[in-house]
């Protein structure tokens, strides 16, 4: 293999896949990246067995060929070298070497066969979408925050994503839930998602996802199957396997019959539930809210600290109800909605709440009280 | 208050001239003689033969004959007299060879209810002589008797006298005394003399007395350490104190500092009254061995309803699971998992020990099988509403339900499917 190509036009590109390699893995082939160069182009490829990110850049090929080279230790020189220079690969014959000239700089660099690369790419695909990049960026970004660590309950570590029949339209819907908190968010269902398969897509998986979407004008192309999904993004790949479990029957845990409403400017909430939790401890983070005719008042008591109140007026006039919750998750959860005021549904202090910017949004959250 | 190291009667509790044999005031043997006699204040109590005793105490036609407590054909021995010992009989043998060894010996059920109500009444009985009593089991535990001796108008030694001879009298069992400078020595000297004994280990003679015995009297070394040890040439306690602090790190890393401290006397462990609950466990030794998952569960699922109850009724919950079992040759497999939502419920901890024993079902026999609860937390967290658990709520009012019928008319009122016996094929 013997290449030239623009240092820009490289290094962005290992920047997209060399975020896969895992810093620390047992087997040596998964530090590298493979290098493909066929025709006018260079293929690219990075995996860590469950996630494998390719990407084609416009290359000077000299010889077709391919090899595999450490993808930290490839980036760092890619990216120190000056800007506007020109990289050479030159592979030779025998392998196990690759020689990186750029300028005055010369590297010679341990490489490990392209037959030893594992294939993540294989297996059909059942189900194709075209969707907008925006779309994407916010199934993910409005419900990333409540996918659970907790490794016991591996089905939770990852975004769900599936269709559901609502009031006649088909929807495309993204959940997570940590057990506490849970986030659904839907849009219209693009044509060929309907009927596709409930996938649970890895937390590594989606993370990559929000960090490729460069252009939110663009557009993303969907292909899964009941085991992996892949995200195509023009000239990035992303492939990636499946959570294989069950995720739990979300719909059974949001509540409908809570009727107690209440409406808050959202930045003032937000601001004075920050202020009143300035002072909770690092175990307790609850905040008491206590209800009455168009008053919320917040606070916090940490028997170590003191104590902390502010009140803010608000839209309720159900009967008075004092509540606590999660202050953190209060403010996740706040961060995330997009209008000036925000609709609570609460039923009781011991019941789950839903939080959304106003009835019917995209986007539903509910989370659990905590005892105050 | 006679000086230290005068002889101290454990019978009448009257302090005997310096280099008497007997009391003066009453003629009994038991002279409790020590120079630092007064001078000590760690203890270790240590009930004799407990559930043995207590079963003669109520049966006066069981005083003279062979008694072991334990379970039916295949069980253990939960305790045995003394009597009972002097035929080989040992607490943990397994029933048959128990047996074989004294079959003139009077089997007894354990009635862990009445065991527990005497085990309470001497605890009570200790926290009178001090509050840092650290129980080890429902008949022993550690004394702190530290700064004492104006309340009880008296050294530790002699608290501690008295309190044996009124349990004696008040309760009709025996115990027996350790008492040293620390934990290690205070427990190891309260077995140096049972029953009914009262052995006092000093400073100036603890490493000597050490010396001779095999590692395996140290505190936490059992067969494997033991094993470890024996390949370092150290088989006495006297191997290890004439090695070098730093060889012993070297060699055994942390747990090697821990068995040169020991060895040499050095524990400087408090008694801490507050030593929570760990665990809470159950387990079976079944009648014949079993090896098929269809005669297991139910086993298990009424171990894990076993679990489940003694959680509810101490108000804790669990957040690991731990599975252990027997082979038919005697070798102890544990499989555990942890970091689970804390839980107190029977139909949360069934699932967890079931997919912990599925991996080990097939050829192997199994002779015993237990399941346990750790990384114990508050029964107030139990169980807490579950955003990704939607069956949650209905498994705890079902459970809560069962629990309550059980309640009033008894714990065979109502059974899961799974608890019902089979038909025998």
């Amino acid at each position: 293999m013997k290449i030239t190509l623009e240092r820009a036009a490289l290094l962005k590109s290992l920047g997209h896949v060399h975020r896969v390699v895992e810093r620390r893995t047992t087997i040596p082939i998964l530090s590298n990246v493979l290098l493909q160069a066929d025709g006018r182009s260079l293929l690219l490829k990075a995996t860590d067995l469950d996630l494998e990110v390719t990407e084609t850049v416009a290359a000077d090929v000299g010889m077709a060929g391919g090899t595999t080279l450490p993808a930290h230790t490839l980036y760092d020189i890619v990216r120190k070298l000056p800007e506007g220079a020109q990289v050479s690969l030159d592979a030779g014959e025998d392998g196990g070497q690759l020689l990186l000239k750029s300028g005055r700089s010369r590297f010679m660099l341990q490489s490990l066969p392209e037959s030893d690369f594992p294939d993540l790419s294989a297996g059909e695909m059942t189900h194709k979408f075209t969707l907008a990049a925006a779309d994407l960026k916010k199934l993910i970004e409005k419900t990333q925050f409540a996918i659970s660590n907790e490794e016991t309950r591996y089905y939770l570590n990852g975004i769900y994503m599936h269709t559901s029949e609502i009031d006649g339209h088909s929807m495309l819907r993204a959940v997570a839930t940590d057990g506490h908190r849970l986030a659904r968010v839907e849009i219209p269902a693009p044509a060929g998602a309907v009927g596709m398969p409930g996938v649970i897509v890895p937390r590594k998986a989606v993370n990559e996802v929000l960090k490729l979407i460069e252009d939110a004008e663009s557009e993303v192309t969907i292909d899964l199957s009941s085991n992996k999904i892949r995200f195509n993004f023009g000239q990035v790949v992303l492939t990636s396997k499946l959570i294989d479990g069950t995720f739990p029957d979300y719909a059974r845990v949001i509540p409908a019959g809570n009727d107690k409403r209440l409406v808050v400017e959202r930045s003032d909430f937000q601001r004075a539930v920050d202020r009143v939790s300035t002072i909770s401890s690092e175990r307790g983070r609850a905040v008491k809210m206590a209800l009455t005719d168009g008053k919320l008042v917040l606070s916090v008591t940490n028997p170590d600290a003191g104590n902390a109140v502010e009140e803010l007026e608000v839209d309720y006039d159900s009967t008075p109800l004092d509540i606590g919750f999660n202050a953190r998750y209060l403010l996740d959860i706040a961060n995330q909605l997009d209008s000036d005021t925000a609709l609570f549904r609460l039923a009781d202090s011991g019941s789950p709440t839903i939080i959304q910017d106003r009835d019917g949004a995209a986007a539903l959250y509910v989370l659990m009280p905590m005892r105050v | 208050m006679a000086g230290t190291g005068a002889p101290l009667c454990r019978d009448c509790l009257s302090d005997a001239p310096a280099g008497a044999r007997r009391c003066p005031s009453c003629g009994s043997p038991r002279l409790l003689i020590h120079p630092e006699r007064d001078a000590l204040s760690i203890a270790h109590v240590d009930c004799d033969a407990f559930y043995a005793a207590i079963e003669k105490r109520d049966d006066p036609s069981l005083r003279d004959r062979p008694v072991i407590i334990g379970g039916g054909q295949r069980g253990v021995v939960a305790t045995c007299c003394y009597i009972a010992r002097t035929c080989g009989v040992r607490s943990a043998m397994p029933m048959f060879k128990a047996r074989a060894l004294c079959p003139e010996a009077i089997v007894v059920k354990p009635d862990m209810a009445k065991y527990a109500a005497v085990g309470r009444l001497v605890r009570a009985r200790m926290l009178t002589l001090t509050p840092l009593v650290e129980p080890l089991s429902i008949d022993e535990a550690f004394l702190d008797l530290s700064g004492t001796q104006r309340l009880h108008h008296g050294s530790p030694a002699a608290t501690l006298a008295r309190f044996a001879s009124q349990i004696e009298r008040d309760l009709g069992i025996t115990v027996s005394v350790g008492l040293s400078y620390c934990k290690f020595l205070a427990k190891l000297a309260s077995d140096m003399d049972k029953p009914r004994g009262f052995t006092i280990i000093g400073r100036a003679e603890a490493k000597a007395l050490l010396a001779p015995l095999p590692v395996g009297r140290i505190w936490g070394v059992g067969k494997v350490a033991t094993e470890k040890l024996a390949a370092g040439g150290l088989r006495a306690i006297a191997d290890i104190q004439a090695r070098a602090e730093s060889d012993m790190i070297r060699d055994f890393g942390r747990e090697g500092q821990r068995l040169w401290r020991l060895s040499n006397g050095v524990d400087t462990r408090a008694v801490s009254p507050d030593r929570e609950t760990r665990s809470i466990s159950s387990e079976t030794t079944f009648e014949q061995d079993i090896s098929d998952a269809e005669a297991l569960l139910p086993i298990l699922h009424a171990l894990c309803e076993k679990v489940a109850h003694r959680l509810k009724t101490a108000d804790l919950a669990g957040r690991s699971v731990t599975l252990k079992l027997k082979t038919s040759d005697f070798r102890t497999k544990t499989r555990s998992r942890s970091g689970l939502r804390a839980t107190q419920l029977a139909a949360r901890i069934f699932p967890v020990a079931r997919d912990l024993l599925t991996p080990e079902l097939g050829r192997t026999l199994y002779r015993l099988i237990g399941v346990g609860v750790s990384d114990l937390v508050d029964g107030s967290d139990a169980d807490q509403a579950d955003l990704a658990d939607p069956d949650l709520a209905r498994l705890k009012a079902t459970e809560t339900a069962m629990d309550a019928i059980r309640a009033k008319f008894g714990g065979k009122a109502v059974v899961k499917g799974i608890g019902l016996e089979r038909p025998r094929k």
